[in-house]
């Protein structure tokens, strides 16, 4: 259990860490997040006191690690940075060895540790290779391993996967879950990407300016969010937003009309331009009178002049304003493909189709896909 | 112009940067573990690279009198600078990610800097050791002026009995050395970078290498013969 009391630290006039105080339970994964400078990585290095604070303690199961001896400590507590760290000059074991090495274990015990840990992430053939004959991604994992060799109850990493590429951070992110729930380890993990703390936390401790402004389960952070940096930072993810209901909000703006009275070439030749099979079809005021369809032209279209006797007014129409889900019950009940949606006076507004629908929805969820 | 001259020389040469090297590796590391004490030290090694290296003897000899001792001294000083400056600057430039991967695993300073830093640091360390040594044989020419014999003798006394031949077989002899010291020290470090001998065994390599050459002390020249 790690307990932080009032901790305080400063550098020169700017307040770092500004009166923490919380407790973190054996077993526990939690991600430290927040703007850059608001202090996650600061707190997370006065755990193993590559920061002193100011004032406040800090007790590892009940012992004030201010007592400790800082070299001993260090030992006991895993370690994991962005830069990797890797020790170029030592081959993969040796470098996952370095603490159990300085904890003065047998050189048996040594090379049983590395069989182990290098088996549970499948890279028995990697221990006599040196780091540069590693990828960023294999690096990581030795980074992580050697973290773990002299089995530390608690377990520290600084944006361990912040310079690797996207799918790869992904696999770590579980390799890292995995041994976590496997080895019920106590994790602390800075990042400030919000998906990697929503997939790997149990707690998220989010920090702004040397304060924690929440502590909450993803789930909780994501119904209830405390400030509006914190739901900003959730962006996309928010459940809270409403989302967009009305019509106009999935309606297609853009959309091919004509005045009636005109010829039916002219709508032919309108339609093979912009590649619609249907137009929507005004009066000389603009007011909708109905749609003309490319299957009614080639139908009759031959002996026709005007478009007028085939203007069809079957098409549902809705006004703006309308409820969109009975639009989209509408559209996938009947298999009808699109609506027509009006304004107030019955002039045209657009449409709604099945594809405006999951247009709009996929800008909702993933912002300007 | 004898063997024994160029042995004498190169006894000279070899005992005053076994000298300066373990003297300047040891004040790079103060400099590099005390900052507090850094800018003293750099500045003090600065200060006696400016002094001509003839007065240095000079003044060494007031103190321990004419001779080989006296010699190895001033050079020792005076090959000072680029191994103190480059054995901190190289222990400055280790990347700080290992760094901090060492703190944070628990390393004091004293064994991360020894076992962790000082390895990494190894071609900046050693290329300032490689200037030391090469000026080395040339300041030891300056032997001669302060009884320490060596090759300066035969150029000193190529210049006063103005005989171009002597001075210029003197020159060519000390061009010679200095050429194949650098290259062997070239082979060395190529050898040592191979990362497989790096670390612990790097250190091995560098204390065999430099015993195995360890040459005789040779005996005082016997009335050279010109």
């Amino acid at each position: 259990m790690i307990e932080f009391k009032n901790v305080c630290k400063s550098y020169g006039k700017s307040q770092i860490l500004k009166n923490l105080s919380f407790t973190i339970g054996d077993g526990e994964f939690i991600v430290l997040i927040g703007p850059s400078g608001c202090g996650k990585t600061t707190t997370l290095k006065t755990i193993n006191r590559l920061v002193e604070p100011d004032s406040g303690t800090i007790c590892i199961d009940g012992k004030n690690i201010q007592e400790a001896d800082k070299d001993d400590l260090r030992r006991h507590i895993g370690y994991v940075i962005q830069q990797i760290g890797l020790f170029p000059n030592m081959t993969v074991a040796q470098n996952i060895c370095v603490v159990p090495k300085l904890l003065k274990y047998s050189k048996e015990k040594c090379s049983e540790i590395v069989s182990e840990l290098l088996k549970m992430v499948n890279m028995e053939a990697y221990a006599d290779k040196y780091p540069n004959q590693l990828s960023g991604g294999q690096q990581q994992r030795i980074g992580v391993l050697r973290a773990l060799a002299a089995s530390p109850p608690i377990v520290l990493m600084d944006e361990p996967f912040g310079a690797l590429d996207p799918q790869t951070r992904e696999v770590l992110q579980d390799e890292v879950k995995n041994l976590q729930k496997k080895l019920n380890k106590t994790f602390i993990f800075v990042t400030h990407d919000m998906d990697e703390a929503l997939k790997l936390a149990d707690r998220i401790f989010f920090m702004d300016d040397g304060q924690i402004v929440q502590m909450a389960t993803p789930e909780e952070m994501l119904e209830h969010p405390a400030t509006v940096r914190v739901e900003s930072f959730l962006g996309k993810h928010t459940v809270g937003v409403t989302a967009p209901s009305k019509v106009e909000d999935y309606m297609r703006s853009n959309i091919q009309t004509m005045r009636k009275g005109r010829g039916v070439r002219e709508c032919a030749e309108r339609m093979a331009r912009y590649n619609v099979d249907t137009l929507i079809i005004s009066d000389n005021d603009g007011h909708y009178v109905g749609t003309v369809s490319i299957g009614d032209i080639r139908k009759w279209g031959r002996d026709l002049e005007s478009i007028d006797p085939i203007i069809r007014n079957t098409t549902r129409t809705v006004r703006l304003g309308d409820d969109a889900k009975e639009c989209f019950d509408y559209l996938l009940d009947a298999g009808e493909s699109y609506v027509v949606v009006l304004r107030e006076d019955d002039t045209i507004a657009g449409i709604v189709t099945k594809t405006s629908i999951a247009k709009s929805v996929a800008e909702n969820l993933w912002e300007n896909a | 112009m004898s063997v024994s001259l160029i042995l004498e020389h190169l006894y000279i040469v070899f005992f005053s940067s076994l000298l300066s090297v373990a003297v300047g590796l040891l004040l790079g590391l103060l400099a590099y573990l005390f900052p507090k004490i850094r800018g003293l030290i750099l500045r003090l090694v600065d200060l006696l690279q400016t002094i001509p290296a003839l007065a240095l003897l000079g003044i060494i000899m007031v103190f321990v009198g004419a001779g080989k001792a006296t010699v190895i001294t001033g050079i020792t000083l005076y090959s000072l600078l680029p191994i103190v400056r480059n054995t901190c600057l190289g222990l400055e430039e280790v990347d700080p990610g290992v760094k901090e991967a060492a703190r944070g695993m628990g390393m004091s300073k004293l064994y991360r800097t020894l076992f962790i830093e000082l390895p990494l640091a190894f071609p900046t360390v050693f290329t300032g050791i490689r200037i030391a040594i090469v000026n080395a044989i040339g300041t030891a020419v300056f032997a001669a002026f302060v009884g320490g014999g060596g090759l300066g003798s035969i150029i000193t006394r190529g210049i006063r009995i103005q005989k171009m031949s002597l001075v210029l077989a003197g020159t060519g002899a000390l061009m010679a050395i200095a050429v194949i010291v650098d290259l062997l020290m070239g082979a060395f470090e190529r050898g040592i970078r191979n990362p497989k001998a790096a670390g612990y065994r790097c250190w091995q390599c560098f204390l065999s290498v430099w015993s195995c050459c360890c040459p005789m002390e040779p005996a005082p020249p016997t009335a050279t013969t010109f």
